[in-house]
């Protein structure tokens, strides 16, 4: 049965964190814990989740949520499964948060290995396509063209890693990929995860106003045109098999899409350079 | 003004008693949410997308915790929610 936004809890699970206005990351944990209820286990690496869920003394989180170290996301995530299993306790589901950074770049190896044991855990990649937490530094998952700190004069020469083909190559029981932009899509597949037995992995786009360089109010609406334009898809791969959610509805504004970031901004002296004729 | 409904209570349902400790957010903001009830169709959009889940279901706005991000005034079809400057409200 599909969830809709009046039968999610009314709790708000992540509640009081110290993210900047407009985030995007933050809304995804917030929606996937309202999914999941109280009884899920956060785990969080190293990243904007856990740097604004965890101010000592404060804690943003109203479930149980635990800090791993950086790479061992996944392997944290099949421990407490094996510890919560063993002391008789079924009504849970452990759910990990982690970055771009700490998924596609740091956490990959512990990822695949969680996958090959084919632990029961649900992973959520939130892809802000930077290290946001850090000061924007490219990630593994940062498109071609982005400007960050690390690559700041012609932006990123590498393209974005394909991180749901990654996850389907090593046998995963559920991939899907969503975005904040459409709720009701992720707000689905969070659901329908939660009901499968096995490694479930979920990668959400979630756009970062500081390091995409736009406004604060924008997030839900470049999160939507992204997938609008092709610039991110929506699909599910399930039983071996590939599903595309949703059909770009207009690919031709994908410039327009670009031109509303600052990160896609080229610089002066290199359209000098290079005789580049656009804008 | 006549208003269809004011919820007047504060938010119950983003605190939990025994829960945690937080510090409000609410000096962030340098304007915020305002909801036109006699506008307002009670979609539930800006419930379900605000990033820091400051307005409850009921409307309620938590002004401890809003920071003043916009985006329930973007997602908000009708315009009911418009955002004023914070120095109006000092």
């Amino acid at each position: 049965m599909a969830m809709s936004a009046r039968d999610l809890d009314k709790r708000e699970f992540f509640f009081g964190h110290k993210a900047c206005a407009g985030c995007g990351g933050s809304l995804a944990v917030r929606i996937a814990l309202k999914v999941l209820g109280e009884r899920a286990v956060s785990v969080l690496p190293a990243g904007c989740m856990s740097a604004v869920g965890f101010n000592f003394p404060q804690l943003a989180f109203t479930n149980n949520a635990f800090i791993t170290p950086f790479a061992a996301t996944a392997s944290v995530m099949t421990g407490i499964e094996a510890g919560l299993r063993q002391r008789g306790i079924d009504d849970f589901q452990v759910v990990g948060f982690a970055g771009d950074g700490g998924t596609a770049d740091i956490g990959l190896q512990a990822l695949s290995g969680a996958i090959d044991r084919g632990d029961n855990i649900l992973y959520i990649c939130y892809d802000n396509e930077a290290y946001m937490n850090t000061g924007i530094q490219k990630s593994g998952l940062t498109p071609y063209g982005a400007k960050t700190t690390t690559t700041p004069y012609k932006g990123s020469r590498r393209h974005k890693k394909d991180m749901l083909a990654i996850v389907a190559a090593n046998g995963v029981d559920y991939a899907a990929s969503a975005s904040i932009g459409y709720l009701e899509d992720y707000i689905r597949k969070i659901e329908k995860a939660a009901g499968i037995t096995g490694t479930k992995y979920i990668h959400v786009l979630a756009p970062c106003p500081v390091g995409w360089g736009f406004k604060t109010d924008e997030t839900v609406d470049i999160a939507r045109e992204a997938v609008d334009v092709g610039a991110w898809s929506l699909r599910e791969y399930e039983n071996g098999e590939w599903k595309l959610n949703r059909e770009p509805s207009r690919p031709q504004d994908l410039e327009l899409y670009m031109k509303r970031q600052g990160r896609f901004k080229i610089e002066k002296q290199y359209q000098e350079e290079n005789n580049y004729a656009g804008e | 003004m006549p208003l269809k409904s004011l919820p007047n209570k504060a938010p119950e349902l983003t605190a939990f008693e025994g829960g945690y400790l937080v510090s409000p957010n609410g000096g962030w903001r340098s304007v915020r949410p305002v909801i036109n009830m006699n506008l307002c169709v009670h979609c539930g959009q800006c419930y379900l997308y605000c990033p820091d889940g400051t307005i409850s279901p009921e409307l309620c706005l938590d002004y401890n915790f809003c920071k003043g991000c916009g985006i329930c005034a973007k997602m908000c079809k009708r315009g009911a929610i418009t955002m004023q400057k914070e120095a109006d409200y000092a």
